[in-house]
């Protein structure tokens, strides 16, 4: 394995005592910890990653909080708002594990609201019927554990431990999605036609959750060299097929794709290709609803502020500092 | 301190009577009401918890983590605080 520090140029590599530790960790499934040397590469590419992860559970709130007013029951309503809640809390365990890598909140928030920083694809599909709660739910969370369970055991220490915390919650935000389409397939006919319907439209963006084709994947060989990811975006995605096809058929739906069989010899189900073009472009902010997202993650934002600056205000004052000593916020992008 | 970056917190919980305040991760608050508040929220949504401890991660001093660092270097070579490091006999019970 090769971990050179190539940042730091041709004649002042890294100290070979301490990258020699640092590959010693690996080698033996150690995690690195915060405070533990590591090459800049290294480190570049956990923040990339771990910011990525953590704008999208926050951006992720978006399509499904847009059904909290009009969720057909109490009972769903407390079910939605839970399921919510638990993303924006899995977006704090993130940034947190992402600060430890030297960034700020401030900065994290900064580069996603300037877009220097991406989150998931799917996010910005529109959640256009209340099926697309359930399909959420079953398909999207479901894709997300199939990428995160194995993360528990990626080797950086704080990543893993905020990737266990989420995947102790994410079954049920697969399950109550599953049961809400059981619910729905069991009503009328309408109804059953509204969870194919949702079916139809996130199958394919599902499976473009697990990123490009491994040959087009460059980063991944590194990526897994380093035990930051353990397993290949191919090989995730078939995970997830193979888990899913089974659930299609209780729930009676039809998994839009002509050539999904089951291939007896691979042991593994075939199944047909994205449209690979349609993921770069949602990636390149082109997708349906990347602007609203961004626009309204903006807005949320610069909302808080006077929540943030009074907390300030309060907490200077109740110490004895003056409440002079609080800046304005600064609230990059806003036109207000 | 500016309103934009509030202090940054560790969070200890204590999952149930009986055991130790455990480390669960860290949060920003403007002060230390708000950040046990916070810690409720983020992290005992479900019952993981009857007690939190919160704490200016500024105000931790750690050892630095590195296993060749030489502060841990004492307890490295002292096997005899081991109880395995004592042949007795196999018959004599309760020891
Ligand atoms: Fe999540
Ligand atoms: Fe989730």
């Amino acid at each position: 394995m090769t971990a050179v520090d190539t940042d730091a140029g041709p004649d002042t590599g890294p100290d070979p005592a301490l990258l020699a530790q640092f590959e010693r960790v690996l080698a033996r499934s150690d995690r690195i910890e915060p405070r533990d040397w590591m090459p800049e590469r290294y480190r570049a590419t956990l923040v990339r990653q771990v910011a990525q992860h953590a704008h999208s559970e926050i951006i992720g709130m978006q399509p499904e909080g847009s059904w909290l007013t009009r969720a057909p029951s109490l009972r769903r309503k407390a079910i939605l708002l839970a399921k919510v809640q638990d993303e924006a809390g899995h977006g704090l365990y993130l940034y947190s594990a992402c600060e430890t890598l030297g960034v700020s909140r401030e900065e994290l928030t900064l580069r996603l609201l300037e877009g220097r920083q991406k989150y998931s694809s799917i996010f910005n599909y529109p959640t256009l019927s209340y099926a697309d709660v359930g399909t959420i739910g079953w398909l999207v969370d479901g894709a997300a554990i199939c990428n995160q369970v194995p993360l528990c055991r990626t080797s950086y220490g704080p990543y893993g431990r905020a990737m266990v915390r989420i995947c102790k919650e994410e079954s049920f935000h697969q399950r109550q999605g599953f049961e809400l389409l059981m619910t729905m397939r069991s009503g009328t006919e309408a109804q059953r036609a509204m969870v194919q319907e949702s079916v139809d439209r996130f199958w394919w963006p599902s499976l473009m959750m697990f990123g490009p084709p491994d040959a087009e994947s460059p980063n991944t060989a590194q990526s897994m060299a380093w035990g930051i990811k353990r397993n290949t975006n191919d090989e995730l995605r078939q995970r997830f097929v193979d888990m899913t096809v089974p659930q299609a058929q209780a729930l009676g739906v039809t998994l839009p794709d002509p050539d999904l069989r089951w291939n007896e010899e691979r042991g593994h189900h075939d199944f047909g290709q994205p449209d690979w073009e349609e993921l770069a472009q949602v990636v390149r902010g082109n997708g349906p609803c990347n602007a609203q997202r961004l626009a309204h993650r903006q807005r949320a934002h610069d909302d808080g502020a006077w929540v943030r600056e009074a907390a300030t205000a309060f907490a200077a004052r109740r110490s004895g500092e003056p409440s002079l000593s609080v800046e304005p916020v600064e609230t990059p992008g806003a036109d207000r | 301190m500016s309103a934009g970056e509030w202090p940054l917190y560790e969070v200890f919980v204590r999952g149930k009577r009986g055991l130790n305040h455990v480390h669960v991760g860290s949060l920003h608050a403007a002060d230390d009401e708000m950040a046990v508040h916070h810690a409720r929220d983020v992290y005992t949504r479900r019952n993981e918890g009857v007690s939190i401890w919160v704490v200016r991660a500024d105000a931790i001093t750690a050892s630095s983590p590195d296993e060749k660092d030489p502060l841990f270097a004492p307890a490295g070579d002292k096997v005899y605080r081991h109880p395995t490091f004592y042949s007795v006999p196999d018959d004599v019970p309760h020891l």
